[in-house]
């Protein structure tokens, strides 16, 4: 099991559980399959650590509810540490992998995938990253958690569940893949979690 | 890291991160738009007192694809004296502003002394210093042997280099033995007695007078080191009395490069004296990576500017942040 990861004195509460997680997937996946009306021409790029299990899961709900779709083929990772603007204030970032389906981006609609949506510097440096990829047709993004707070003028097309949040709350996000089981977490640092 | 002055300062878990970092960048290389915003503001100095072309030129390009400023310094010419103008040339760059130095000089130790001398406040890149150390060399030569021998993963363990040639003049057969061997790789140095350093038998690696008997033990890569028509002069050293005998001896060709293993790789870190350490067989054969190693270069170095300037200088602490500042962005 993952360690606890609480500061001291801090509450923790879990607001969303795997069950949760699975529906607002599957919600996400039909909501993706009725805007671009079917699956074609649509890559789902997750961004590194977390948003790129969740594209995969993603992509495996498009596959079994639209006909001749292939997970795999239609999913990659796109990692932006190499656009961040907040490079110089933080330790060093291990940069992690991108990964493009061959066909390319050209001409494609690209959903972003992540798990938290905060101050939208990391769809910012996301969309940079993509332009030095390729043009594609539309850019779409679809977060786990809305949790407020952006700074730039930055929106999601889908959401799992806006979580309306003080700024000095953490929201975790587990994922089976990466911390052995699902679920989202609220950590107050002060005690004054909900 | 602060600066990289030597292969022997890496930890194990460094230099994996740099190679890990190395790939990535190598990645980015193969797209139509190579260059990265990621060092933008940043000016990277190449400081040069020794001539060199391939690694002043792979240091440009390193910079230029990570958007940094880079302003070419060559100091060569100079006749003030080494120490003196070392640090005059240190307090000029310390007015340019430079986030970082990347340093070669004729002198061992050169690089160690501008970063620790408190002359200027940038990290220190070292490009070669004498007979010393030539990490960024190194750590390429570690990406390729990675690259085809362990699928670009993990590090070297259980890997056999054979390093052939100068050794007593190499920075990069030094460099070489400490990363290869931190990195869990074993060693052999062939060269003959003459062109073997005083200590040599307290390296962590093995030493051997005969290519032929270190070929046989079936190495997994072989080093071919540059070896200067110059030292076999009286002028020179006279450290081996002619180049035939030498290449008779201790050179790489057609013969030799048969009896090495099927999955052998043949590297040498340029430029290459063809007919003296290396035929053109061995040279231009398919096990040949040396110009590849070229390639990776870039890629290596973008990776050690990125690791050392991109972070906050007070923030020391890799990887394990990520997940950290991930959770709350």
């Amino acid at each position: 099991m993952s360690p606890d990861m609480r500061a001291p004195g801090g509450t923790e509460a879990e607001v969303l559980g795997p069950a949760d997680i699975g529906r607002a997937l599957t919600r996400i996946a039909h909501e993706i399959l009725e805007r671009n009306k079917g699956a074609d021409d649509v890559v789902l790029l997750g961004i590194p650590t977390r948003g790129l299990p969740l594209a995969r899961r993603l992509a495996a709900n498009l596959a079994a509810v639209e006909h001749g779709v292939d997970a795999d083929a239609i999913t990659g990772s796109l990692d932006v540490t190499m656009y961040r603007d907040d490079l110089a204030h933080q330790p060093t970032r291990t940069i992690a992998a991108t990964d493009v389906p061959p066909q390319g981006l050209d001409g494609r609609v690209v959903v972003l995938v992540d798990d938290v949506l905060f101050s939208g510097r990391t769809i910012r440096a996301a969309l940079d990253a993509i332009s030095d990829l390729g043009r594609p047709r539309a850019v779409q993004l679809a977060v786990l958690v809305d949790r407020g707070h952006r700074e730039l003028p930055i929106r999601a097309d889908y959401v799992g569940k806006n979580l309306p949040t003080a700024s000095t709350e953490r929201v975790r996000v587990l994922l089976a893949e990466t911390d052995g089981r699902d679920g989202v977490l609220i950590e107050g640092p002060t005690g004054a979690g909900r | 890291m602060r600066h990289l002055l030597s292969a022997k300062d890496l930890s194990h878990d460094e230099a994996v991160l740099v190679l890990d970092t190395a790939a990535q960048m190598a990645a980015t290389q193969s797209r139509e738009i190579k260059k990265l915003p990621t060092l933008r503001g940043r000016t990277v100095i190449n400081l040069f007192f020794e001539d060199s072309t391939r690694t002043r030129i792979s240091f440009e390009t390193a910079a230029k694809r990570l958007s940094a400023d880079v302003i070419n310094f060559t100091a060569k010419g100079s006749s003030v004296s080494k120490g003196e103008s070392l640090k005059d040339t240190a307090l000029t760059l310390r007015a340019m502003g430079a986030d970082a130095v990347v340093v070669r000089h004729q002198a061992s130790g050169a690089p160690h002394r501008l970063a620790h001398a408190g002359w200027i406040d940038s990290a220190v890149v070292n490009a070669g210093d004498g007979t010393h150390q030539h990490p960024t060399q190194a750590l390429l030569d570690a990406f390729t042997l990675r690259r085809h021998l362990r699928d670009g993963r993990g590090d070297l363990a259980g890997l056999h280099v054979t390093i052939v040639g100068d050794v007593l003049h190499s920075r990069v057969a030094r460099s070489n033995v400490d990363l290869l061997t931190t990195l869990g790789a074993r060693v052999t140095l062939v060269a003959p007695p003459t062109l073997l350093p005083v200590g040599v038998e307290a390296w962590p690696c093995g030493v051997s007078f005969h290519m032929d008997d270190a070929l046989a033990q079936g190495p997994d890569a072989v080093m071919m080191l540059r070896v200067q028509r110059e030292r076999m002069s009286s002028q020179g050293g006279g450290f081996f009395p002619s180049g035939v005998e030498y290449s008779r001896l201790y050179g790489l060709d057609a013969r030799r490069l048969a009896a090495l293993p099927d999955h052998a790789i043949v590297m040498h870190p340029g430029p290459m004296n063809r007919g003296l350490e290396i035929s053109a067989d061995a040279a231009d054969c398919d096990r040949s990576v040396i110009v590849e190693q070229v390639s990776n270069g870039v890629a290596v170095r973008m990776a050690v500017l990125y690791l050392l300037l991109a972070g906050s200088p007070d923030a020391l602490a890799t990887s394990q942040a990520d997940d950290e500042a991930r959770a709350l962005a």
